[in-house]
Parts: C-alpha cells; structure tokens; sequence
C-alpha cells in the first residue's frame, strides 16, 4: 500500500477509542482483548522486575489489576488535568487520587509521581495513544503514524496544545484536532445528509460540550459552541460516593476517606448501581470492603434523578449560552444528538426533550450511534477527508469556531479582545503595538483566554517578548503582531516591526506548555522501547496464532471430515504442523508468519469440508484458524474491568454497524 | 465600480509579485487563484474584505448570496484541502482561509460591515483608537440619560440594602424600552445612509461620499451609546 492509513482517536476521560475508514463506513478497531473500549488507564509497573522491562507502562483493562493491588501505579482520568495548573485542580484533587509531585508552582506544567519517577498529563496520555496506536498496526498489519485526535469543544488552548504534545510523544503526528461534538455530527452526517440546524450534546465522563451546527450540502458549519470541562459523569460518581463514605461513617464509624482501596472499591460499585438505574427502577449499592464488611443500600431511581438534578441542571447555562450566541432559538434546532456515556441516563434524555422542546415539536433525540463509540468514528470521518477522501466524505467539510475569545492584557490588566468566541477557525487578528520609553527595544504581550473583563480571571495562555525592535523615540515604532488560531484551535503568533520591515523576534512562554525541547526529549524516553516494543508485540502475537491453529490441527482427526482428506493431503498438513511446531519456540518473525500461513492454507479444504458437515450454517470460505474457534480454543480471554460500566444498557442503543 | 485616489495608492503598494508561482500567468491583485492553472495564490497584501468576495465597497448586501459564495471558497481555501500539500501551500491556505473567515464574519453582520467600512475609508471608531465619542451623549438625550442615570444609581442602593422598588423596577423596563425603539429607529435610519452611500459610490461622487461617511460615523456612535445604556439598565435589572 503506497499510502499509510491516518487513523482517527477519541481520547476521552474514562475511555479510549481507535477507529479508520474501512472503505465507506467508518469503524472501531478493537484491542488485542477484542474490546472495543480502552479504559484510559496507565498503570506503571515498579522497574525491579527487570531492567528490559523498567518503566513499562500497561494501558487499558490490563492496567485494571493493579488498581486494587498497588493504587498508587496506577493512573485514570488523566485528561482532567492536561495543560491544567496546580491552582486549576484543586476541586479535582479532593476526588480523585492523583499523586501530584510536590515541587509543584503555579504556571507549573503539572507532574505526577509514580514510584520514583514522574510524568507530566502529556506522557500519560502518550500511553493510551500509543496503545491504541499499536491497536491500529496489529489490526492492518502496517505501520500508523497519522493520527486525527479528538477533543472537547470547550478545551482552551493549553489544553489542546498538551493533547498534541500526547500525539507527538506517541510517534504519532497530529494531522487534526477535531472537537468531540463536531465529530459526532461527522459521524452521523455520514449517513444522513440533508440540510438543517443540529445540537450535539455531549455529556462525557469528566466534560460537557454542548455545539450547535448549521448543515449545509456538505459543510458542518459550526454555529456555536460551549461548554464546561469540569463536568461529567465522573461528578454523578463523586455524589454517590459520598454518599456511601457518609453512610459507612455513620453506621460504623469509620472514615474511609483517605482509603484509595476502598474508595475504589466504591467507585466502581456506584458505576455498576447508576449503568443499572438506566435500565430499572431500583438497584442495590453492593460493596465489598476491605477489612470484609459489607456496604449495601437500595437506590431509587426516582431518588437518583434527584440526586443527579444539580448536575444536570449545571448543562443548562451553556445550552442557553451556544443557542444565543448562534443567534437562535431552541424551536428553530432541527435535530439533536446526544454523545457520551451519561446521554444513557434516561434523566438526561427526558432533559435534553424539554431543553429543546423536542417533545411538543413530535421529535426524539438522536442514539442510533453508540454514544460511546460516534466521536471515535467521527474522528475517522475527518481522517478520511484529510488523507485520500473516498465518495462519501468528497463533500464534506467541516468549519469549527474557537470557543473561547482571545484577548491582549491592557493598561489596568483590563482584556482587550482580539479574536472572538464562536469565531470559524482559522480566524486571525492584527494588532499594533508601541513602545512607550525612549530606545526601548522590547515589549511584553500577555495573551489570555476567556469572556472575564479583567486578565487576572482569564485563562492565562502565553506572554510574548517580542525583541529586536530598533531603537527609537518612545511610540514612534509600530509593531504588527498577527494572531492567528489555526483549524486546531491552537494560536500562533508572528510579529513586524513596520517602520524598518524587520521581523520581530517573539520569544514564546507558554503559561502551562511544555517547550519544543521538553516535548522533543519525552519523545525519545518513550521512543527507546517503542520499535522493539513492537516487534515483541508481535512476535507475541503470531506465536499466539501459531499455537491456535496447531491445537487446532492436533485435534483434526477426532473429526469426520478428516477421513474424507486425501492421503497426500493428510501427509502434507502433518509436515507443515512439524515445521511450525518447531518454529513457535524461536524468535524469527517472518518465518513463523510464514509457516503458519501456509498450514492454514493446507488445512483450508478441511476447514470447508468441517464446516459443511457442521450443523447447517453455511460458513463458506473458512479456514482453520477462524475454524479452531468453534472447536473451542479461542484465545485470550477479554479482561474483565471494561465491561462493568460500558455495557450498553439494554433496549437503549444500536451498534453502529 | 469607481475607487478614491487613496484606495487605488493602497493597493499598488502591495508587495505580491503579478505572476503565479506555479506557472507564471499573471494574475491580478485580488485573485485567490491562478486563472491559468487554478493553483492557489499566497494572499496580496493590500486586499479588503470586499475584494475576497469580488464585492464592490457597498453597504447594501445580499447576506444569502454572501454566505453561498463563502461555502463555495470555503472548500476551496481551508486547511483541509491542503493537508498533503506542500508546506508552503499550507501555510498560504492557513493564511487565506483566516481571512476568509474574518472577512465572511465581518461582512455578514450590518454594524460590522459598515464598522469595517467606515475603517477602510479612513475613519477610525473609538475602540480603533479614534476619539471615544460614544462617552458623549448626543444632545436630544440629554434629559433622558440623567433621569436614567439616578434611576440606575437608586437601583444599586436598593439592591445593596435589600429593598425593593417595584416602580423603579418598571420605570426601568419603560427607560428599555425606548431605548430598544431608539435602536430600531436608528437601524432604519442606517439602512437609509447605506442606500445614499451605495448611490454616491455609483455616482463616484466624491463630496458626496464624504458627507454621507460623516453621517454614518455619528449614527455608529449614538448607537454604540444607547447599547451601552441598554446594557446597564440589563445589568441593573438582573443585578
């Protein structure tokens, strides 16, 4: 294949997802487990195991075991704080068990302690990344290095500038950040292209984005956007638990607080009590704790809707907010899709009816995609418009906004805006600065990011010295500094001093970034494993498949249709089973491959004849090693972790396919 | 269409080179491609808004068509049509694409259209680094806004001791009002000058022009002043 295949990402919160354009549709990649979901969980594994394997990172349900043996290796929700500051987190550190190093200063990058060593958010998503990276490669059989990554609409600048660090660390270039509502507006566009104004609400684990979208043959034209990054079903959590850690203290007098074991122990008992009251009326809180008593409470779901109301209603403000700055009312919206795990929560639904007055107007919101999986295909829709293309994405194109305003400090530390939010990105801004003191040959710039008057509340985002200007009298030389937000929503900024032409050195310091340099030299900590990683990976891999198809071929005789095989035919596959049997234990990729290929060819016809005599499903074009499944010796078993809180409730949604 | 002398000074400064980059052809100022071989033009330096949509420096403008005609260069101009392009086609579409946008949002809105226009033309609004005459208010007003004004400053004692007025509350929504009726006025009256300046532009009559420039700046100017009292009496009223 002369072209790589981009892949499209949706890094979320809770869970991650890979998915490509297979032809026409868009499609999930599933892990080595067979799932589709990876949990967003890194755990790092001491390094005394052995030096090969020191710093190791284990991504996804098999990350889950250490979560109950050793907590503290074990990091989720990371996404919460990239491109954050310590003076952002405080709310989120009083819930979730982050190890923070302690060092930590404001305008400080944030890092987390694992062991010895620390990590910035970056490298921890750079671990989910690569997985799913790697998901991609075992699944083409090819290598991946282009990547469209989603995001939440309401992410600033910092935020989306760390997802890209991620994608870099990963091997991994980022052609596109693409929002997460927009993306789900892609995936359903898809299918269904006719003309009118769509909301896509997306409640996540830890974000919620509400975009409003105009449909136009073709182009996604984004009318609005808001939103608020620290709201999501983990917050649903967070109130159950409390709850519990209230109950357990009074009842028993103990306060498990401080207890990262039970407090997981908890968590994930309240996932499984909320994923139920989609579907019943009531369900049991069941919790094992350490120390072996047991915690149990019935919940209603008419008293978990109440419970969840403040939360919900926190939705509310931006939906109100994106419908009048699209300039719009909630009569006018079309359709509405819902995104996001909690969009299966029915409260929320019946929410979503009465926000857009979908119910008087005979109209239902949109599920037909699973909420969990349409911003990871959505994201495959974009990699496919930015790569070849194919027939279905020819027409599309999608106009995002910036969804925050930018804005220059200015005398008194009042904003003065230079971008507005809701702007179609890429938007741009020109502005001209002086110098105010004689000879002065530098000026400061502070940019921030936000809708506050005053620059103190604003999001800082980056000040610019901007160096080299002739000296001259004060307010004489004029420096033209251009803004430019890119399709990313990531800022760039050039400067010229008009008078003498010359360009204007801007040295950039980022408020929470990371320079070039520190991003270049995490790369290469990751890179050190990543090729060989890869090789293990799939040696691994093909001796797994070689040991399938030879237990497979050992239990052929048993069968009838072995009989019905030609001598030659017989001696054959014996031979070929010898050769692979001996090849499994050595280490040579290509030669495995080979020989396992190659006895699965031999046996095709055995695989046919076996399928024939098998009950009556026509199976046609089998060959034994899909056959050794039904002969019971499937592989790997999926880990267990993942299905817990993603199982879709029932009757609630279709798989995509 | 007819250009004033300082506009037509403005655009021979520009600093783009007349011939294609690809092939050669010449092209003019305002081309966003090559009309020999259709590659895409690094943007001239000295082009408005106007000029990216092939538009005459008018105020009275078909938002309809406008927005057809910046779908249709939007799939022409954006990032995503340039992503296996060379870098330098990158980076002229990022370029070209932005101004695009800014020139699509900046036309589609009356107020900012005519903002930018009044811009082009030489006049500066107050947050451009003009005079701030919105602070002034415009004489007729006068009476109004100093009864509005002791009507405001009773509403924050109220609101900072607890009480409530409701005659204030609904002499306030009367004071909006009036003013809300003020502003559709003056946007009637705008449409007007739009149609005079639209004439004067056909006419290329430049005197005329002037007139009709400095009438639309002071009409901006008592605009931008009752939009900032509607917009105390707003804060007043929800506190």
């Amino acid at each position: 294949m002369s072209e790589q295949r981009v892949i499209g990402i949706d890094l979320g919160t809770t869970n991650s997802l890979v998915a490509f354009m297979a032809g026409e549709q868009p499609v999930v990649i599933p892990g080595e487990d067979g799932l589709l979901l990876v949990p967003s969980v890194v755990a790092i594994p001491p390094a005394d195991i052995g030096a090969a394997s020191a710093q190791r990172a284990i991504v996804g349900n098999g990350a889950a075991k250490y979560l109950a043996s050793s907590p503290d290796r074990v990091i989720y929700s990371a996404k919460r704080l990239m491109g954050r500051g310590i003076e952002d987190i405080q709310e989120e550190l009083k819930l979730f068990p982050f190890h923070l190093a302690e060092d930590i200063q404001p305008g400080e990058v944030l890092r987390l302690r694992v062991g010895d060593s620390e990590y910035t958010p970056s490298e921890i998503s750079a671990f989910v990344l690569r997985q799913l990276k790697q998901n991609a490669e075992r699944y083409f059989g090819a290598a991946v290095s282009k990547a469209v990554i989603t995001v939440p609409a309401y992410f600033n600048d910092a935020q989306r500038q760390a997802t890209k660090d991620a994608g870099r660390m990963a091997g991994l270039e980022v052609l596109r950040l693409v929002n997460e509502p927009t993306a789900a507006a892609l995936a359903y566009g898809l299918d269904r292209q006719h003309d009118g104004i769509v909301a896509v609400y997306d409640l996540g684990g830890g974000t919620f984005d509400i975009s409003i979208l105009k449909l136009h043959e073709g182009i996604f034209e984004v009318m609005a956007t808001n939103g608020d990054t620290h709201l999501g079903g983990d917050d649903i959590d967070n109130l159950l638990i409390a709850i519990a850690l209230d109950d357990i203290h009074g009842d028993r007098g103990i306060d498990l607080r401080g207890n990262a074991e039970a407090v997981q122990a908890i968590r994930k008992a309240v996932i499984e009590a909320k994923i139920a009251l989609s579907a019943d009326h009531f369900t049991l809180l069941n919790v094992e704790l350490p120390g072996g008593f047991k915690y149990q409470r019935k919940i209603e779901r008419a008293q978990f809707e109440s419970l969840i109301q403040p939360v919900l209603d926190r939705t509310t403000a931006p939906c109100k907010r994106a419908l009048k700055d699209a300039g719009i009312t909630a009569a006018e919206i079309d359709e509405v899709v819902l995104v996001g795990g909690s969009t299966r929560i029915p409260k929320v639904r019946s929410m979503v009816e009465e926000l857009f007055d979908l119910g008087a107007r005979g109209k239902k919101p949109h599920t037909e995609l699973n909420p969990d999986e349409v911003v990871a295909l959505g994201a495959a829709v974009q990699a496919n418009i930015l790569s070849s293309g194919s027939i279905a994405t020819e027409s599309m194109l999608l106009l995002d906004v910036t969804p925050l305003s930018l804005g220059i400090e200015a005398l008194g530390g009042v904003v003065a805006k230079v971008i507005q939010r809701n702007s179609t990105i890429p938007a741009s801004a020109t502005e001209h600065f002086t110098t105010g003191v004689e000879g002065q040959t530098n000026v400061a710039i502070h940019v921030v990011q936000g809708e506050r008057e005053l620059a103190k509340d604003c999001r800082s985002l980056a000040r610019f010295d901007l160096k080299g200007i002739p000296p001259m009298s004060a307010g004489l030389p004029r420096i033209e500094v251009k803004f430019l937000i890119d399709a990313n929503g990531i800022l760039q900024v050039s400067a010229r001093e008009q008078r003498s032409g010359k360009q204007a050195e801007i040295e950039v310091k980022p408020t929470y970034g990371l320079t070039d340099e520190q991003v270049e030299s995490m790369i290469l900590e990751s890179f050190d494993y990543a090729e060989s990683d890869i090789e293990q990976r799939q040696l691994i891999e093909a001796k797994n498949e070689a040991n399938t198809i030879l237990a497979a071929v050992d239990k052929a005789p048993l069968h009838a249709a072995w009989k019905q095989l030609s001598n030659e035919e017989r001696t054959r596959i014996g031979l070929l089973r010898d050769e692979l049997a001996v090849l499994k234990d050595g280490e040579d990729l290509k030669l495995l491959r080979g020989a396992t290929e190659a006895l699965d060819k031999a046996t095709h016809r055995f695989a046919e004849l076996m399928m024939d005599s098998a009950v009556s499903t026509a199976l046609q074009g089998k060959t034994m090693e899909s056959a050794g499944e039904s002969l019971g010796e499937a592989p790997n078993a999926p880990h267990p972790f993942a299905a817990a809180e993603f199982k879709p409730a029932a009757g609630h949604d279709s798989q995509p396919q | 269409m007819n250009q004033s002398a300082d506009v037509v000074a403005t655009i021979t400064e520009s600093d783009r080179s007349a011939a294609c980059p690809f092939c050669g052809s010449p092209t003019e100022e305002a081309d966003l491609f090559c009309g020999a071989c259709g590659r895409l033009l690094p943007l001239a330096s000295g082009i408005s808004y106007f000029d990216v949509f092939a538009l005459p420096r008018k105020l009275k403008l078909d938002v309809q068509a406008l927005e057809r005609e910046f779908y249709r260069l939007s799939r022409r101009l954006h990032p995503d049509a340039y992503a296996r392009a060379s870098q330098q086609e990158q980076d002229w579409s990022l370029a070209n694409s932005s101004f695009l946008n800014d020139a699509y949002r900046t036309l589609k809105d009356p107020i900012k259209r005519t903002e930018y226009l009044l811009k082009l033309e030489g006049i500066l609004s107050a947050d451009e680094g003009g005079t701030k005459k919105e602070d002034r208010v415009p004489p007729d007003m006068l009476e109004e806004v100093f009864e509005l004004n002791m009507q405001l400053d009773e509403m924050r004692m109220n609101r900072k001791t607890g009480e409530d007025d409701p005659q204030l509350h609904m002499d306030l929504l009367a004071a909006k009002t009036s003013f809300d009726d003020q502003l559709k006025a003056d946007n009637a009256n705008l449409e007007l000058l739009w149609e005079k300046w639209d004439a004067s532009v056909d006419n290329a009559d430049d005197p005329r022009k002037h007139a009709i420039k400095a009438e639309i700046a002071a009409l901006l100017d008592r605009r931008r002043y009752i939009r900032n009292l509607v917009n105390s009496v707003d804060e007043a009223l929800e506190g």
